[in-house]
């Protein structure tokens, strides 16, 4: 909402020396967030001249440019920028005539832009000066012509303030109005607010219209074009419309030109200047919070009627848009014919024109959940919609269509007769009961009773003593009142929320994190300590994409769909976080970054295949009965959080006596075990097989007989088509089921602490056994004298048969009571031996 | 040198005076062995003297050996000595032949880093952690029930239209990308007993396309309790707690009148931050506000028993003026760049 400062000032009292920023920062502390300020972007001397003479001046580009002097100061004195009473200006437009005032910008003045004006010279004169077009002086687009003050009606004295004159030194303060307070949508309703603010006298507009033209309820308007409502289908039981004033003014002007006081405020409220009866229409829409609407009364054809729309039924609104209604749109119709899609836009048909000369207003209450329906069916946001969603005073409507009729009389030529119509069926608010010390309570801070029955008076409330309490009737500019609650806020707003004191509340002892919050953090920090950089991603992918990276096996998995992605080719949410490294990789060396440990953890999307989810539209307000809350909580896919990561470029650069080392597979392991170090688990590998990782160069990831996830090298298809080198490595597991595994307290092993003996082992076994079987056999068959093996060589080649290989570990040995013996050490590894000699056919390499 | 015939005292002060000599000659642990070799060892003119003890008359035994010994004892203690100081002298060039240049030294490590996003949030909750408060958790793809209606979002409510929702396929099964992280506090109301104080950090969404200032995807922390007797006053001072630990000793916080569906009284909060890059100023942080009844009733609570109050704050914005971060962009693209110059710590 833009607030003009000279309109705001009509009624409540305005200091004199009153800035915009002052006006943001007294409206802020009743609730008004500010947004803006507008004008005050121009500044004189700019002033009204009169056209003498002007020569037209043919040029070389086809051009033809008049050369004018413009009287500029009367006779005899010096002109606003000290010059002389006559300037000779440079004009390139053509539709003045000799005689013209126009608005003259002198040198010295500022236009929006900022566009400083100053002589200069041009087309062979020095121009002193500019006339200005609308444009220009930011009034609007009009022509490209510059001003003639005779067609906005003016005829003021040469010399005369153009500023001033055409409200142009003005500005206005732009507000954020939340959506309960739709009566703030209006220069009443925030005039009404500045006075709670600043305790500065509060004018009512509407009951300053009552006074002056007598248009009341009580006020019996002439009956040719009834109205009435015809509600056949209420939605959720409240009738479409339940007041509506009708006025008619005959014999206007409707190409009267809008004053220009008009033209300048409406652009400050940011409303463009259309025609006359237009203007009027949208400026007591802003001063009043009353949208209303003027029709050709000649182009209607018989009484008017708010229904719902008929199956099947048209209107073309003003913006010349045929639109197709639904039974839920509510209409005003004239003689059975739709002539407004009601609170939202007027129909073409009866639209006002130049050549109209008898109107009939339009000022009508209508219900926020219709109207709110309506725009959104139509994605049509206008004015008018946006007030009645919020809700507008049932009472103005009937003041505002009197004070659009009066406008109409005083600016247009109009006659109001004694013709319209009007019905008010709007139910009375009902009182609220506020007990005794409950404002208190909420709050926080002691408030009298003095003070809450003035903050709530001041707000419009009738306030009666109710025991100990008060009954407290809200105004009808305020539906948003509807509880203990809301007054409460009120009674803390008028009095001030900066009075609330700070007092910390003791919370009952907690539990501190989860394992599951605790385990996720330590994983995190462990991969960050070792040198993985943790970056965040946006969920939305393509579907192939979460097909390819969603399922080691499927070709296609079940995606979660937005029904209005930002980019639509993007519309699934990820079934890994995969898709989303492999970006953050691609960006990152498009910048220089070429060497790249990254990980992220977040939820996943996976909805289970044959599975629908949703749920029903449950109102809010009572707990659900608890089935309905289990369907709620069933609803819902599952979304497990996943951590991956993703290694590409050197894991150690080329340095002082070091030669590069590039990530590969084992990086992505390395990786998995520090995430189980993290989080206190075993994990386990063995080889595995995911249709996005390289066939020979994947590993399941084990928790006990479980596979959490998968880590290796990503298939260099996958790689090359996100633009990455061929060899690119990566893990995702599920976090959640690390998470889960974890927390349970490790069982210590006492330490030995007599000599060990160590000693090397070179077994020969066919190269398709796991590496890893081979040492679980050594380990196993040595017993429990053998306290490491480690793999510390794998060699093939001369000396190996063909289809076998070598794998040597290094092997401890100690027992717990006594220095072991060589043959002892011996005897245990032999036993390890046997075992995968057994398994596997493993021989010692001799 | 013949070997020595006799005991005598020009003989043994020849012996040690070459000896001396020998020694301090020494220029090195090689030279000093043969120097041991020569004038200290079995060898040496002044064990050969010792030799002819044997051959000394009885009575001149005590001179001659107390001659012999004086020499060798001389010997010997020089000889020590010069040992030592070559030693230490050795030892000090071997020491000086190893210097280093430590500024070129080889990395046996990459740097890693926390994105600072995670880690601003896991400070707020270590902040109300502190406090005695748990942090839950919940669906970031929620249904409108918790996102909407049970946070008196009535369906027809221009609120509802305002928070420019991701709605999800197809459009009557009613799941949205959560639009805040509120569902988990009506998910904790129906799910904890009271009384209740919980922090909800996590991921939102809106549809605002990525800009400086926007992005479609942001992170909120937002706080609940609900107990007998609590206030507004009981809000400002833990928010003010919570401030102080985020901002230091000098932050205060100031409430101004708003509105939100889900509280009631509402409020807008400001924070001032006393060590702002710019200078110490008030920031708009968050909204928060008492607990709408009608919140309260959706999770079976009754709000004439009990009251409670919920706040909610943007970690991104948090971030950048906490962190002067100047563009949205810097926190979404993964640039590695940005979460490394954080490290571990934000």
């Amino acid at each position: 909402m833009r607030v003009p400062l000279s309109w705001l000032g009509e009624y409540v009292d305005l200091a004199s020396d009153i800035t915009p920023e002052q006006v943001q920062a007294d409206l802020v502390k009743v609730g008004f967030e500010e947004e803006d300020i507008h004008g005050g972007d121009i500044s004189g001397p700019i002033v009204v001249g009169e056209v003498l003479e002007f020569t037209p001046e043919e040029q070389n580009n086809g051009k033809t440019i008049r050369w004018c002097q413009v009287r500029v100061a009367p006779d005899g004195q010096v002109a606003a920028d000290g010059g002389d009473a006559i300037h000779g200006i440079v004009c390139g437009a053509g539709n003045f005539f000799v005689g013209d005032k126009v608005v003259v910008t002198l040198p010295g003045a500022v236009l929006p832009g900022p566009f400083p004006i100053a002589a200069r010279k041009t087309y062979g004169h020095v121009s002193d000066g500019m006339m200005a077009s609308a444009k220009e002086l930011g009034l609007g687009e009009g022509h490209d012509g510059i001003i003639r003050l005779a067609e906005m009606g003016l005829d003021p004295e040469v010399g005369t303030d153009a500023l001033e004159l055409l409200g142009l030194s003005e500005s206005a303060v732009e507000i954020n109005v939340t959506p309960d307070r739709g009566y703030a949508f209006s220069i009443r309703g925030v005039a009404r607010e500045y006075a709670h603010s600043t305790g500065a006298a509060f004018r009512d507009p509407a009951t300053e219209v009552i006074s002056a033209h007598g248009v009341t309820e009580a006020k019996k308007f002439g009956t040719e074009f009834p109205v009435s409502v015809d509600d056949k289908a209420p939605i959720r039981g409240r009738v479409g419309s339940n007041v509506f004033a009708s006025r008619i003014v005959r014999g206007i002007d409707a190409t009267a030109p809008t004053p220009s006081w008009m033209v300048s405020r409406l652009k400050l409220a940011g409303i463009r200047t259309i025609s006359l009866p237009v203007d009027i229409s949208n400026y007591v829409m802003i001063e009043m919070g009353q949208p209303n609407h003027a029709y050709d009364l000649d182009k209607l054809s018989g009484d008017i009627v708010v229904r719902r729309a008929a199956q099947g039924e048209k209107i073309v609104t003003l913006d010349e848009v045929e639109r197709t209604l639904d039974i839920e749109d509510l209409l005003i119709t004239s003689g059975g014919k739709a002539i407004g899609l009601a609170g939202v836009m007027g129909g073409a048909d009866t639209e006002i024109t130049d050549g109209t000369t008898n109107v009939l207003i339009e000022a009508a209450n209508f219900d926020p959940v219709s109207i709110a329906r309506s725009a959104r069916r139509h994605k049509l946001h206008s004015e008018a919609s946006k007030r009645f969603e919020r809700g507008v005073d049932p009472e103005v409507a009937a003041v505002a269509a009197g004070r659009v009729a009066q406008l109409l009389v005083e600016l247009a030529g109009g006659e109001i007769v004694d013709e319209g119509s009007y019905f008010n069926h709007f139910a009375a608010p009902v009182a609220i009961e506020l007990p005794a010390g409950f404002v208190t309570n909420l709050i926080g801070l002691e408030y009298t009773d003095k003070q809450i029955e003035s903050s709530l008076t001041e707000i419009g409330c009738a306030v009666a003593k109710l025991g100990t309490g008060f009954s407290v009737t809200p105004p009808t500019w305020r539906p948003d009142l509807t509880d203990k609650w809301t007054l409460a806020e009120e009674v803390a707003r008028i009095v001030g929320y900066h009075l609330i004191p700070a007092v910390l509340p003791v919370a009952p002892p907690g539990r501190g994190y989860t394992v599951a919050q605790d385990v996720r953090r330590r994983v995190s920090n462990t991969l960050a300590a070792t040198g993985h950089t943790e970056v965040l991603s946006y969920p939305f992918f393509d579907e192939e994409t979460n097909n390819l990276f969603g399922s080691a096996t499927e070709k296609s998995v079940p995606q979660v769909r937005l029904a209005n992605a930002l980019d639509a080719t993007q519309g699934w949410m990820r079934t890994s976080l995969l898709p989303g490294l492999i970006g953050t990789a691609a960006r990152n060396r498009s910048r220089g970054m070429t060497d790249l440990a990254l990980f992220e953890t977040g939820l996943v999307f996976l909805p289970e295949q044959g599975k629908t989810y949703g749920q029903d539209i449950v109102a809010g307000g009572v707990r659900p009965a608890p089935d309905v809350e289990a369907k709620l909580y069933a609803g819902i896919p599952p979304q497990p959080r996943y951590i991956s990561g993703l290694f590409v470029g050197d894991a150690i650069s080329k340095q002082v006596g070091q030669k590069a080392v590039a990530y590969d597979w084992q990086d992505a392991l390395s990786a998995v075990q520090q995430i189980a170090l993290g989080a206190g688990i075993q994990i386990s590998v063995r080889q595995g097989s995911h249709k996005a990782f390289h066939p020979g160069r994947t590993a399941e990831l084990l928790l006990g007989d479980a596979v959490i996830g998968y880590a290796g090298e990503l298939l260099p298809s996958v790689a090359e088509d996100a633009h990455l080198p061929r060899t690119v490595a990566a893990f995702e597991l599920n976090l959640d089921a690390v998470t889960d595994a974890a927390g349970v307290p490790h069982v210590a092993v006492d330490v030995k602490t007599m000599p060990a003996a160590t000693q090397d082992l070179s077994l020969v076994v066919a190269d398709t056994i796991p590496a890893s079987d081979v040492l679980d056999a050594v380990v196993e068959g040595a017993g429990e004298l053998l306290e490491t093996a480690t793999l510390v060589d794998v060699y093939q080649g001369t000396g190996i048969p063909e289809g076998q290989r070598s794998l040597t570990f290094a092997l401890r040995f100690r027992a717990e009571d006594r220095t072991l013996t060589a043959a002892e050490a011996t005897a245990s590894k032999e036993a390890g031996v046997a075992l995968a000699a057994s398994r596997f056919g493993a021989t010692i390499r001799e | 040198m013949s070997a020595p015939t006799e005991i005598t005292e020009a003989t043994v002060t020849a012996a040690v005076t070459d000896a001396l000599a020998a020694i301090a000659a020494a220029a090195d642990s090689a030279a000093l062995k043969a120097v041991r070799t020569a004038h200290v060892g079995e060898s040496s003119t002044l064990a050969q003297l010792n030799a002819l003890m044997k051959d000394v008359p009885g009575d001149q035994k005590a001179a001659a050996g107390k001659l012999v010994g004086q020499a060798k004892g001389e010997v010997n203690q020089a000889f020590a000595a010069r040992e030592e100081a070559i030693v230490r002298e050795e030892q000090t060039a071997q020491l000086a032949a190893e210097k280093v240049d430590v500024t070129a030294a080889a990395s046996r490590w990459s740097a890693g880093g926390r994105h600072p996003l995670m880690l601003l949030q896991e400070s707020i909750c270590d902040a109300f952690v502190g406090m005695g408060w748990e942090i839950a958790e919940g669906p970031e793809l929620e249904g409108e029930w918790f996102n909407f209606d049970a946070l008196n979002f009535d369906a027809d409510h221009p609120a509802r239209a305002m928070q420019d929702t991701f709605f999800v396929e197809p459009v009557d099964s009613h799941l949205v990308l959560r639009t805040h992280t509120s569902p988990v506090q009506v998910r904790s109301m129906l799910e904890r007993e009271v009384p209740i104080y919980v922090l909800a950090p996590g991921r939102v969404y809106r549809t605002d396309e990525l800009d400086a200032t926007h992005t479609p995807v942001f992170t909120q922390v937002e706080g609940l309790a609900v107990d007998k007797g609590l206030t507004m006053a009981h809000l400002r001072g833990t928010l003010e707690h919570a401030a102080r630990i985020m901002f230091g000793d000098g932050a205060k916080i100031r409430l101004r009148p708003n509105y939100f569906p889900f509280t009631e009284p509402s409020a807008e909060l400001d924070v001032w931050h006393p060590t702002f890059a710019g200078g110490a100023r008030w920031i708009e942080w968050g909204g928060c506000g008492m607990v709408n009844p009608n919140v309260l009733r959706s999770a079976g609570i009754d709000p004439e028993v009990y009251s409670g109050f919920a706040f909610g704050v943007g970690v991104e914005r948090t971030l950048m003026f906490r962190n002067d971060v100047s563009d949205m962009h810097d926190m979404v693209e993964g640039d590695v760049r940005f979460s490394q110059q954080f490290g571990m710590v934000v």
